[in-house]
């Protein structure tokens, strides 16, 4: 259950990133996960709102974009996409391949609801 | 609404630390390696038959991760080698903090290789980088042939495959060769090895690859 100190690095970065008084009107925060990062999209977000719950974070969501495992092939140039973690190319059966994403685990974006401020 | 742009990532804080641990491994000439597999898959004995090999020959030092219990602890130091015990308390991986805290407590003097057994799991520990100089994943002939397909990130980040319990393969339905293929497919570029801690078969092999990537 790793999935539960992404939550909490993740609820660190937001506050790093966002003034103490304006956490609360933190709405979305944007992940990009690949594939192959072993991480399962649902546990993260459900670890997520059980550690943010009754905290300035409380209505803070994850938006979760997941990046599919793509490898290139370095002899034909095509590039290939799978769920396996196959890096060994289909077409040429190439073996010197990039992988070119399917690994990410990162915090892009941080959306904010700051219609209060703009009304009052 | 407003947006802020983080483009930070999630194990930024590991990472840093593991640098850290890099570093400090480096200018000590310390060679690394981060033993990994499922429980029970024979690490601890791999150790074992690897210490009996070099015999004080080369000196090394071991870090153990189990959930519970010092037991892994107390067999290696059996063999007069420092070692230290993290207990995780339920944690399913170590981190590089955790490496970080146990060195203070290793004499790591004249040390040339360390070897970190990690806790048994196929998937938590392949997020963690701890420092290591590479990853070594142990696969046995008693998991089945299709470990590689299953927990694919593990095998894409580790540099060699100990296949263990080789001895074992003619009671087991485990097609060796698909073994291979399926983490070949996974990671082309990984150094296979195939051993047993009971006949002491491979043992050699693993351990002079391992010599020749430490004094290099």
């Amino acid at each position: 259950m790793h999935e539960l100190s992404f939550a909490e690095s993740i609820a660190d970065i937001i506050r790093q990133s966002v003034p103490e008084d304006e956490l609360e009107d933190v709405r979305i925060v944007r992940l990009k996960i690949g594939t192959l990062s072993g991480v399962v999209a649902d546990s993260l977000d459900f670890c997520f709102t059980a550690i943010s719950a009754q905290t300035p974070l409380a209505q803070a969501r994850l938006e979760i974009e997941q990046i599919p495992f793509t490898v290139l092939c370095n002899s034909c140039r095509k590039t290939f996409v799978n769920d396996i973690g196959y890096v060994v190319c289909p077409d040429c059966g190439g073996v010197e391949t990039t992988v070119v994403s399917g690994r990410e685990l990162q915090v892009t974006e941080i959306e904010l609801d700051t219609e209060e401020e703009k009304t009052s | 609404m407003s947006i802020i742009t983080v483009e930070r990532k999630v194990l930024e804080k590991n990472d840093e630390i593991a640098r850290r641990n890099r570093d400090l491994f480096s200018s000590k000439g310390i060679f690394v390696i981060n033993l990994v597999s499922s429980p029970g898959s024979g690490k601890t004995s791999i150790l074992e038959r690897t210490l009996e090999y070099f015999n004080q020959r080369l000196q090394v030092a071991v870090i153990e991760g189990d959930v519970q219990t010092d037991f892994d602890a107390q067999r290696i130091a059996r063999y007069n080698t420092p070692v230290v015990q993290i207990v995780t308390n339920g944690g399913c991986h170590l981190e590089a903090k955790l490496i970080e805290d146990a060195l203070g407590n290793l004499d790591l003097s004249g040390v040339k290789l360390l070897i970190i057994e990690n806790v048994g799991n196929l998937v938590c520990p392949s997020n963690y980088d701890l420092g290591e100089a590479l990853k070594v994943v142990v696969a046995s002939t008693t998991e089945g042939d299709d470990k590689p397909l299953k927990y694919p990130a593990m095998f894409q980040h580790a540099s060699a495959l100990i296949i263990n319990k080789i001895d074992l393969l003619p009671y087991l339905n485990c097609d060796l060769n698909a073994l291979k293929k399926n983490a070949l497919s996974i990671n082309p570029a990984l150094k296979v090895f195939e051993t047993s801690c009971t006949t002491k078969l491979g043992i050699p092999e693993w351990c002079s690859w391992l010599e020749s990537n430490v004094r290099s």
